[in-house]
C-alpha cells in the first residue's frame, strides 16, 4: 500500500516533469531551440497566479486562467522582442539568450519588494482535501495535477492532430526558407507556440504551488524537466509526459528505498543510461543527413 | 591492361523497402576516369557513400588495390587513398580555405598530440610541409585570391573548386567526385574539364565520378558506367554508352 | 593601413605575425609582470582570479568554441581538479605533483564524461554533460570522508619548493605563469592538426570522417584537454580560495562559465579571458553603480543576476561575437581608417536551418 502511495506522488511529480517538457518539446518542434527559461516561465505563471489571487482578489480557478493567459502574452513578448531578431543565428547562441532570459527573470523577481527571496503560499481551494481509493489515502492536488494534465494533453493532441498548425511547425522547424515560400507565417506561428509553451508552464507552475510553495527558486525544477524530454525523446511530445512519469516514479522510488542523496540524482542516472540503450529516446526521430 | 585499382562486386543495398543499389558490379582501372550516369535516384551517389564506407552494403565486396574496404572504418578509408567530394557541398564553412584544404592532408600527419601541444620543431617542420603541399593545390586551382576567406562567403561556384581542393590535398590514389559541374556556369564547367583531365595525366590519380552534364562526360571520361533504379545498364566508352538502347530508354523512356 | 607581404611558410604558422603584434604584446607582457607593483593587494587578488577563470574559459571555449560539443557541466571539472588538489596538498604532496595529479584526474573524468559524445549530439549531449555536472556534485556532497561534504574543506596556502605563496603577489605569479602556458597550448592547439580536426569535427562531421579524422578520438582528446585545462583552474581555485564546499561547482556555476565564455567571445583565445575580465569586474561595477540608485533597487539581492541576464541577452541580440568582437571592430577602424564603413562586418540575414541534419 505505502507503494502504491509513493507511486502516485512520484506520478504527480512525473505530470509536472511531463508538464514543463512539453513546453520543451512544443518550442523544439516549432524552432529547434533549446529553451532554457523553461522553468523560470513555471515560477513566473506561479507567481501570476499568486498576484492574481493576492493583489486582484480573484478566486482560484479565475487567477488559475488569469496566469495562464499572462504568461501567453509574455512568450508572446519574449518571441517577438528577444528571439525574432536573432533567429538565423547558431542554435547555441540561441539557447544562451534563453538562458539570459530565465537569469534575468530569476533575479527580477526577487527584486520586486513584495516577494524578494521569501516563500508564499498560494491559497488553493482543494489545498488540504483528501481522497481515498481503495486504501489509499492522496491529496487532493496530486489528483488535481494528474488530472489537468490528461486534459491538457488531450486538447494539444486535438490542437497538433486536428488542425494544420502541427504540420505547418514541423516544416518551419525543417527548412525555414521553404516554409516563407510555401506562405506559412513562420512568425506568427513561432509566437504561438511561445505562447503556448509559456501557458503549458503556466499550469504546471499553478498545480505545483500547493506541492512546493511559490518562491523564486521554482524554476530549477525545470532543470529536471530535461532529463524527462530526452528520455522521451526530443522531439515527442508524448515522450515527453511519458519520460517525466518516468522520472517522477524514480524519482519517488529511490527517495524512498535507496539512501540519501539518490533521489536527487536519480534522473540524471536514468537519463544517462537512456542515452547509452537509446540515444534518440524512447519516442525520439533518427534523423540522417542524407550526404 | 592496368591493373584493377577498384573492384566492385555484386554490391547491394536496401533501404527501407527500396532496393538503392542492387547487384552493382565494375572494376575500375588503375589512371582511367570512369563516370557513373543515369537519371536520379539511380543510386549513383548510394554506390559512392558504400565505397566511402559511410553506408554498409546488405551483400557484396570493395576491394581497393586487393584490400577488402568492408573490413575498413569510415575513418581510415582516407588513409588508403581515397578522397571524395560531396554533391551538396560539406565544406568546413568556419574555417578559411587554407584551412579546409589544410584538414583534408589530415591522413598525412605525421605528429601527435604530445608534440603538438609544445609546438616541437617537428610539428613546425611538418606544418611547413603541409603547407607547401596545399600551396600546389592552390596553385593548380587558381584559389590564391581566397586563400585566407571564411568559405562561409564564398560564392557557390568557388566553393565547388575548394572542395576539390580539398580533395586534392590528400594526394589520393583514388578520387570520388559527386556532381563535379552540378550548379556551375559553362566557364567554370570548361575548367572543371581541364582540372579533371589534369588530374589524370599530371597526378595520375584515378577518377570515379558521378556527372549529369553529357558534354563534360564526352570529354573527360574514358569509360561510362549508365544506373537506373539501382542497377547497372550499361558499360562503354562514352559513345557506345550514350547509344545504349537501355539508356535511351531510362531517360527518355520508351518509343510508344 | 598594414599589409602583410608573405614570402615565407614560416609567417603564416608563427605566433606573432609581424613587428606591431610582436609590440604590443610584448607591452602587455611587460604590464603583466610588472603588475605586483603597480596595483594594490585587493586588484593584485583579483587579477589571479581572472588568471584562473581564463584558464576555465580555455578550457570552455576549446570543447564548445572549437569542437563544437556544448558542455553544461563544465563546474564539475572545476570541483574535480580544486578538491583533487586540496586533499594532495593536505596529505604534504609537493606542487607540481599535486597539480599534475589534478590535472590528469580531471582529464581522466573528462573522457568519462565525454564517452555519451560518441554516440549522441547536440542537445542529447548537452543534457547528457549536465547530468554528469550534477552526479559529480552530488558524489562530492555525498563522499564526506574524502570532501568534507557540505560543511567544506579547509585548504592551505601553496607552497612550492617548501616555500608557501601567501603572498598575493607569489600567488598571482603562479597563476599568470599557468594562464600564460594553458594559453600557449591551446594556441599551439590550434595551429596544429589536432585543432583543426576540432574544427572540422564542429562544421561537419561526415566530411570530417572522409578525410580520416577518427570523430570519437578526437572528441574524447577534445574532452580530456578541456577538462584538463579547467582541473588546472581548479587546483589553483582551491590554493585561492582557501575553503571549498559542493555549492561552489553546482550547474548555476556551470551556466555562468557558459555565460562568461560567450560574453568574451566564442572562437577566440582573446575572448576567453575577455570573459574571465567581465565576470570579475561584473560585481565590482555593480556595487560601484548601486549608491546611485534608488534604494529598493540597490538592495535587492537580485540586481546581479538581472544585470548579467540583460549584458548576456544584449550581446546575444547586438554583437554576438562578444567582447572581442567589439574589440576586433574597434581595432579594425583604426587600422583601416579612413576606410571603414558600417557595412564591413554587416551579417547577412540568415535563416535558420535545420541542426538536426547536420
Amino acid at each position: 500500500m505505502q507503494l502504491l502511495q509513493i507511486l502516485v506522488s512520484g506520478a504527480s511529480q512525473g505530470c509536472i516533469y511531463g508538464l514543463i517538457a512539453i513546453g520543451f518539446v512544443l518550442i523544439y518542434k516549432a524552432t529547434e531551440t533549446v529553451n532554457f527559461a523553461q522553468g523560470e516561465l513555471m515560477m513566473l505563471g506561479a507567481f501570476a497566479g499568486l498576484a492574481a489571487a493576492t493583489l486582484l482578489g480573484l478566486p482560484y480557478w479565475a487567477a488559475f486562467l488569469a496566469a495562464v493567459g499572462a504568461l501567453a502574452l509574455f512568450g508572446l513578448a519574449a518571441e517577438r522582442v528577444v528571439l525574432r531578431p536573432i533567429l538565423g543565428q547558431p542554435a547555441f547562441a540561441i539557447v544562451m539568450v534563453t538562458i539570459g532570459i530565465g537569469y534575468m527573470a530569476r533575479g527580477l523577481i526577487t527584486m520586486v519588494p513584495a516577494i524578494g527571496t521569501d516563500t508564499h503560499a498560494l491559497p488553493t481551494p482543494f489545498q488540504d482535501e483528501l481522497v481515498r481509493l481503495g486504501g489509499l489515502v492522496i491529496g487532493m492536488e496530486h489528483v488535481v495535477v494528474i488530472g489537468t494534465t490528461v486534459v491538457l494533453c488531450v486538447l494539444l493532441f486535438a490542437l497538433f492532430r486536428l488542425t494544420k498548425v502541427g504540420i505547418a511547425m514541423q516544416a518551419a522547424s525543417q527548412n525555414q526558407l521553404a516554409a516563407y515560400y510555401m506562405g506559412i507565417p513562420v512568425r506568427r506561428l513561432n509566437g504561438f507556440i511561445w505562447a503556448i509553451s509559456a501557458a503549458v508552464a503556466a499550469v504546471a507552475g499553478i498545480l505545483l504551488a500547493p506541492i512546493t510553495f511559490v518562491h523564486a527558486n521554482m524554476g530549477f525544477i525545470g532543470l529536471k524537466a530535461f532529463p524527462a524530454a530526452v528520455i522521451g525523446g526530443f522531439g515527442s511530445l508524448p515522450g515527453a509526459i511519458v519520460g517525466g512519469l518516468i522520472i517522477g516514479l524514480v524519482e519517488a522510488l529511490a527517495g524512498f528505498y535507496l539512501p540519501e542523496g539518490f533521489k536527487d540524482t536519480a534522473a540524471y542516472v536514468v537519463v544517462l543510461l537512456m542515452l547509452v540503450v537509446k540515444p534518440n529516446g524512447l519516442f525520439g526521430e533518427t534523423m540522417h543527413k542524407k550526404v | 591492361m592496368s591493373a584493377a585499382l577498384l573492384q566492385v562486386d555484386r554490391l547491394s543495398v536496401q533501404f527501407g523497402g527500396v532496393k538503392a543499389v542492387s547487384n552493382v558490379g565494375f572494376a575500375l582501372r588503375q589512371g582511367e576516369v570512369l563516370t557513373l550516369i543515369g537519371p536520379n535516384g539511380a543510386g549513383k551517389t548510394t554506390v559512392f557513400n558504400l565505397i566511402s564506407r559511410i553506408y554498409q552494403p546488405a551483400s557484396g565486396a570493395i576491394a581497393l588495390d586487393g584490400v577488402d574496404l568492408l573490413r575498413v572504418a569510415p575513418h581510415r578509408v582516407a588513409a588508403l587513398g581515397v578522397a571524395r567530394t560531396f554533391q551538396n557541398i560539406e565544406l568546413f564553412e568556419n574555417a578559411t580555405v587554407l584551412q579546409n584544404l589544410l584538414i583534408g592532408c589530415h591522413t598525412h600527419r605525421a605528429t601527435n598530440v604530445w608534440q603538438e601541444l609544445l609546438f616541437l620543431p617537428a610539428v613546425r617542420r611538418e606544418e611547413r610541409k603541409l603547407r607547401e603541399r596545399v600551396e600546389q593545390v592552390i596553385d593548380l586551382l587558381d584559389l590564391q585570391h581566397h586563400r585566407d576567406s571564411l568559405v562561409a562567403g564564398l560564392p557557390y561556384g568557388v566553393r565547388k573548386v575548394v572542395e576539390l581542393g580539398r580533395a586534392l590535398a590528400a594526394q589520393p590514389r583514388l578520387l570520388l567526385l559527386d556532381e563535379p559541374s552540378s550548379g556551375l556556369n559553362v566557364e567554370e564547367t570548361d575548367d572543371m574539364a581541364f582540372w579533371i583531365q589534369d588530374i589524370r595525366d599530371d597526378l595520375g590519380v584515378t577518377v570515379l565520378m558521378v556527372e549529369h552534364d553529357m558534354s563534360l562526360v564526352s570529354r573527360v571520361s574514358d569509360r561510362v558506367l549508365a544506373m537506373n533504379q539501382g542497377e547497372l545498364i550499361a558499360q562503354g566508352t562514352p559513345a557506345e554508352v550514350q547509344a545504349h538502347p537501355a539508356v535511351v530508354e531510362a531517360y527518355l523512356g520508351k518509343a510508344a | 593601413m598594414r599589409f602583410l607581404f608573405k614570402t615565407d611558410y614560416g609567417q603564416d604558422i608563427r605566433l606573432l605575425k609581424h613587428g606591431g603584434q610582436r609590440f604590443w604584446y610584448a607591452l602587455l607582457g611587460i604590464a603583466l609582470i610588472a603588475a605586483p607593483w603597480a596595483l594594490s593587494e585587493y586588484q593584485l587578488a583579483q587579477a589571479s582570479l581572472i588568471c584562473i577563470y581564463g584558464i576555465v574559459g580555455l578550457g570552455l571555449m576549446l570543447l564548445t568554441g572549437y569542437t563544437g560539443l556544448v558542455s553544461i557541466g563544465h563546474a564539475a571539472f572545476l570541483g574535480v581538479g580544486a578538491y583533487a588538489e586540496a586533499i594532495l596538498a593536505a596529505r604534504g604532496w609537493p606542487l607540481p605533483l599535486s597539480f599534475a595529479a589534478a590535472v590528469l584526474l580531471s582529464a581522466a573524468v573528462g573522457v568519462v564524461v565525454g564517452l555519451p559524445a560518441l554516440r549522441v549530439r547536440g542537445i542529447y549531449l548537452a543534457i547528457a554533460t549536465l547530468a554528469f555536472g550534477f552526479i559529480v556534485e552530488e558524489i562530492i556532497t555525498r563522499w564526506e570522508a574524502l570532501t568534507g561534504g557540505n560543511s567544506g574543506l579547509p585548504v592551505a596556502a601553496a607552497s612550492l619548493f617548501g616555500r608557501a605563496l601567501d603572498t598575493t603577489a607569489e600567488f598571482y605569479f603562479l597563476s599568470l605563469a599557468c594562464a600564460a602556458l594553458a594559453a600557449l597550448v591551446v594556441i599551439n592547439l590550434l595551429r596544429s592538426p589536432t585543432g583543426r580536426a576540432f574544427i572540422a569535427i564542429r562544421d561537419s562531421e561526415i566530411s570530417a570522417q572522409s578525410m580520416g579524422i577518427h570523430l570519437a578520438r578526437y572528441k574524447t582528446v577534445s574532452f580530456a584537454l578541456s577538462a584538463a585545462l579547467t582541473g588546472l583552474a581548479g587546483a589553483l581555485y582551491a590554493h585561492k580560495l582557501r575553503f571549498l564546499s559542493p555549492d561552489q561547482f553546482t550547474v548555476i556555476q556551470s551556466i555562468e562559465l557558459l555565460m562568461m565564455v560567450f560574453i568574451g567571445g566564442i572562437g577566440s583565445i582573446h575572448g576567453a579571458f575577455l570573459g574571465a575580465i567581465f565576470i570579475i569586474a561584473l560585481p565590482q561595477a555593480i556595487s560601484g553603480v548601486r549608491p546611485l540608485l534608488p534604494q529598493a533597487l540597490a538592495s535587492a539581492a537580485g540586481l546581479q543576476p538581472t544585470v548579467f541576464g540583460l549584458i548576456l541577452i544584449g550581446f546575444i541580440l547586438f554583437e554576438p561575437m562578444g567582447l572581442y568582437g567589439w574589440w576586433f571592430k574597434t581595432r579594425t577602424y583604426f587600422s583601416l581608417f579612413p576606410f571603414y564603413r558600417r557595412g564591413t562586418f554587416k551579417r547577412r540575414k540568415a535563416f535558420q536551418k535545420s541542426e538536426r541534419l547536420r
